[in-house]
């Protein structure tokens, strides 16, 4: 009994004395310190043998009404759209694309290490968040901007990193950046209740957003065996095994239902484990 | 022989490391693990739950929730917004609680070993806390000082610039634009501070406990840190210290006191106020009584919205008003509440019994007194009184025009009278407060009323009920007995007597001492005149 109380006594606090004088006082996810830029590190990946993979997302059946934003509060908003805008929850065009398709690589890239890409730009304007989901690596820093020049705060709560609120009153940039690999970290406004967006968390770039036609690409990949996810806000996540060869771009193609919202589990701040094995070799 | 002497070394041994522990202050680490553990499970999981997620058997009869531990989001720190609290931060809240909420203050309660062992095993909740990263506080500058200089900037910059408004409205009463939709990190709802209570301010209610949570903002709630605001040059920090001394402003200088008697203020020359926002109401000092929410009757409602009223009384001998302020972000029944007003109805009702009718709640008032003075201290059962104990009540509702008089002998029977109305009310909304004004006759002929008397405390009791917070009926505010006192006029003798009492004393007191002085002089002659003759 004494034994264990002197060990600890002792040794926990040496050890901790010792961190300390090392570290430099950690910071959270959300300080404004971060990666920027690529100098320090090169790409692994080697251009000439390099692949891709692209293809379309779409939405079968009819796609649900999404309601109107009432901006009528918010005069200098409401001013800068053409038509009243829909909530973004599900958007699905009239060839039945389904945007904002959060796409990445999230099993076959083994131990490679990427260098960390300039500051990614997340957009408050017209009182909506622009993109609605967006990809950023690890360390990379975000550029929080305000360009209503009216009150918005930027409320993140994220699962494995830590968040943050800020406010932006004024048009005015906030630079955050988040050390954990999260997929997906969701934002909104509180001043705005219809403001929201997701940002997905990775360890490397090979991240894409379907646009507006449900296209997305992930490019200059080594070749080999990948698996693909691919979440939506509603509708959840599916995932597909894709090769890549040397010069080729693979197609792979999801669609997704409106039942499938009943059982998705729409993972938010799940942890990717990005250097798993995959199955088959 | 042996056996002896180890077990007299093991007791020095033992004795060696007990008086270090004292002597150090702190528990070994093991016993601060098991006293955390014990300590947390004995007063604080029943609400927080036994593995922190804040979810405890008590939780569903509070809003806002019992904290969830396991994300590490503490509303008041000192570090900056997303940072862990540091140690003493979590002491604080242990200590102090945080008002206006359910979390009471420890520090009582319980030893500083106890309470310290708690901030330790909190902490094993949350996979965010390591050995390796201590949380720093940020820097706080020291406070500035305030006057009408800095409190005109503080404003400015509160209305213009950091448009503090949007959420806490422009009387800081939390009526704000975007106040109805507001939501926690539990996504529950959570009303915008009402900056007119700062004694109910999580983190302290002074202008230096404001300037830390503008800087840190409060994690897990809508309140962003502004912080940045300052970063990117937009703001200064000594603006900041004016945002904070302006918020402080809207507070009075001192919590209300704690006081049972509502004084009516005699207006024996100028008229008395003929109308809720008539000035001479500013005149009036009043009383701050609190409310809380209905709990001995089913359905029970244990989060109202009105936690406290002010009252202020006034009568010139024949007619006596009385006026009720309170905070109130909506005058309901308001359509931009109807989500927020299902919302709470929803986590609130499921263990009360039926719901609420599903139609537009109005917010009311009701002040009740008991039908007859009572003789002595017993009076009628504050709940609307009992068959014995009758009360009589005036009741108003924010969607009708008037106010009703009426009597009651217990909860559910109250009836009330359709004409011959002796009671005028006029009422206002503005700003997220009500101000409601009852003016009624002290004497009427109807026997049912009160006769309201002179220079006796009369019992009173307020009852209030904001309708777009789900409440009606047996879920609202009460208060328990206080009284109203209606001061009589000075009467004459109380300057003549102690006069005339003085005069009296006076003249006895020359009496008494010019005879014994004529004695003496007597005496005296007598004494001179005895000779040596």
């Amino acid at each position: 009994m004494s034994d264990r109380f002197e060990l600890r006594g002792v040794v926990a606090p040496t050890l901790m004395l010792l961190v300390m004088a090392g570290c430099g006082g950690g910071d959270g996810g959300g300080a404004s310190s971060g990666g920027g830029g690529g100098a320090a590190m090169e790409n692994p990946v080697n251009a000439a043998t390099a692949g891709n993979i692209a293809g379309s997302i779409m939405f079968e059946g009819d796609a649900p009404s999404m309601d109107v934003i009432d901006m009528s509060s918010e005069t200098v908003c409401a001013d800068k759209h053409a038509s009243p805008q829909m909530i973004q929850e599900v958007v699905v065009n009239s060839n039945g694309a389904l945007a904002n398709v959060f796409v990445y690589v999230k099993e076959g890239l083994e131990s490679l290490q990427f260098p960390t890409p300039a500051a990614a730009l997340l957009d408050q304007n017209g009182c909506v968040y622009l993109p609605h989901v967006l990809g950023v690596m690890v360390g990379q820093d975000i550029t929080i901007r305000n360009s209503d020049g009216l009150l918005h705060n930027i409320n993140a709560s994220p699962t494995i990193n830590r968040g943050f609120n800020s406010s932006q009153p004024v048009s005015m940039e906030t630079t955050r950046s988040f050390r954990a690999a999260e997929v997906m970290v969701p934002l909104r406004c509180d001043v705005h209740g219809w403001m929201t967006s997701y940002i997905g968390v990775l360890d490397h770039p090979f991240h894409s957003v379907s646009s507006g036609s449900g296209a997305f690409s992930l490019s200059t990949l080594p070749p080999g065996e990948y698996v693909i996810e691919a979440w939506h806000e509603r509708y959840g996540t599916q995932t597909q095994t894709v090769t890549v060869t040397t010069g080729e771009t693979a197609e792979v193609n999801f669609t997704f239902s409106a039942s499938m919202a009943q059982n998705a589990v729409v993972p938010l701040g799940a942890p990717v484990e990005l250097h798993a094995i995959a199955e088959a070799s | 022989m042996m056996a002896v002497m180890t077990r007299w070394w093991a007791v020095a041994v033992w004795f060696a490391a007990a008086s270090a522990a004292l002597a150090s202050g702190s528990l070994s680490a093991q016993d601060g693990d098991a006293l955390g553990q014990v300590t947390y499970e004995r007063w604080c999981a029943g609400c927080h739950g036994l593995d922190g997620t804040g979810d405890g058997p008590g939780a569903g009869y509070m809003l806002p929730r019992p904290r969830d531990f396991t994300q590490a989001l503490y509303q008041i720190r000192t570090t900056a917004s997303g940072d862990l609290p540091t140690d003493d931060d979590i002491l604080a809240i242990i200590d102090r609680g945080m008002p206006g909420t359910t979390m009471p203050g420890w520090e009582a309660l319980l030893s500083n070993d106890e309470r310290e062992a708690l901030v330790q095993y909190l902490k094993t909740f949350s996979r965010f806390f390591s050995a390796d990263e201590i949380p720093q506080p940020l820097e706080f500058s020291r406070a500035t000082r305030s006057n009408a200089d800095v409190l005109a900037e503080g404003e400015r910059l509160f209305r213009e610039v950091a448009d503090c408004a949007a959420c806490h409205g422009d009387g800081g009463r939390g009526d704000g634009e975007s106040s109805p939709a507001l939501v926690d990190d539990g996504d529950f709802p959570i009303p915008a501070a009402d900056l007119t209570e700062n004694w109910l301010f999580n983190g302290g209610g002074e202008a230096e406990d404001i300037y830390r949570r503008l800087l840190t903002g409060l994690d897990g709630t809508p309140m962003p840190s502004l912080a940045d605001v300052i970063t990117a040059g937009v703001i200064t920090d000594e603006q900041l210290w004016a945002i904070a001394h302006y918020v402080r402003s809207l507070s009075p200088d001192d919590p209300p006191g704690i006081t049972e008697v509502v004084r009516g203020v005699l207006f024996e020359d100028a008229p008395l106020p003929s109308s809720v926002d008539d000035e001479a109401w500013d005149e009036i000092e009043g009383a701050y009584l609190p409310l809380a929410g209905q709990i001995i009757v089913m359905p029970r409602w244990f989060h109202p919205r009105v936690d406290g009223v002010w009252v202020q009384a006034a009568h010139d001998g024949e007619t006596v008003a009385v006026r009720v302020s309170w905070s109130d972000p909506n005058n309901s029944p308001d359509p931009e509440w109807a989500d927020w007003k299902s919302q709470v109805i929803a986590l609130m009702q499921p263990k009360e019994g039926d719901p609420p009718d599903e139609g537009p709640t109005p917010d009311q008032l009701v002040v009740q007194f008991p039908m007859q003075m009572p003789e002595g201290m017993e009076r009628p059962f504050f709940l609307r009184g009992d068959n014995r104990r009758p009360v009589y009540i005036w009741q108003w509702q924010s969607d009708r025009d008037g106010a009703l008089e009426g009597e009651a002998r217990g909860i559910g029977t109250e009836a009330f009278l359709s004409g011959g109305q002796d009671l005028t009310v006029d009422a206002s909304h503005a700003d997220g407060q009500w101000q409601v004004m009852f003016t009624r006759p002290l004497v009427t002929e109807d026997e049912n009323d009160l006769d309201f008397v002179i220079g006796e405390a009369i019992p009173m009791a307020l009852f209030a009920w904001d309708g777009d917070n789900g409440e009606s009926g047996t879920r609202g505010a009460v208060s328990s007995w206080y009284f109203l006192f209606l001061e009589e006029a000075t009467p004459v003798t109380v300057f003549v007597a102690p006069a005339l009492a003085m005069m009296l004393t006076a003249a006895l007191g020359f009496l008494v001492v010019g005879r014994a002085q004529k004695r003496e002089r007597q005496s005296g002659k007598i004494k001179s005149e005895t000779p040596n003759s």
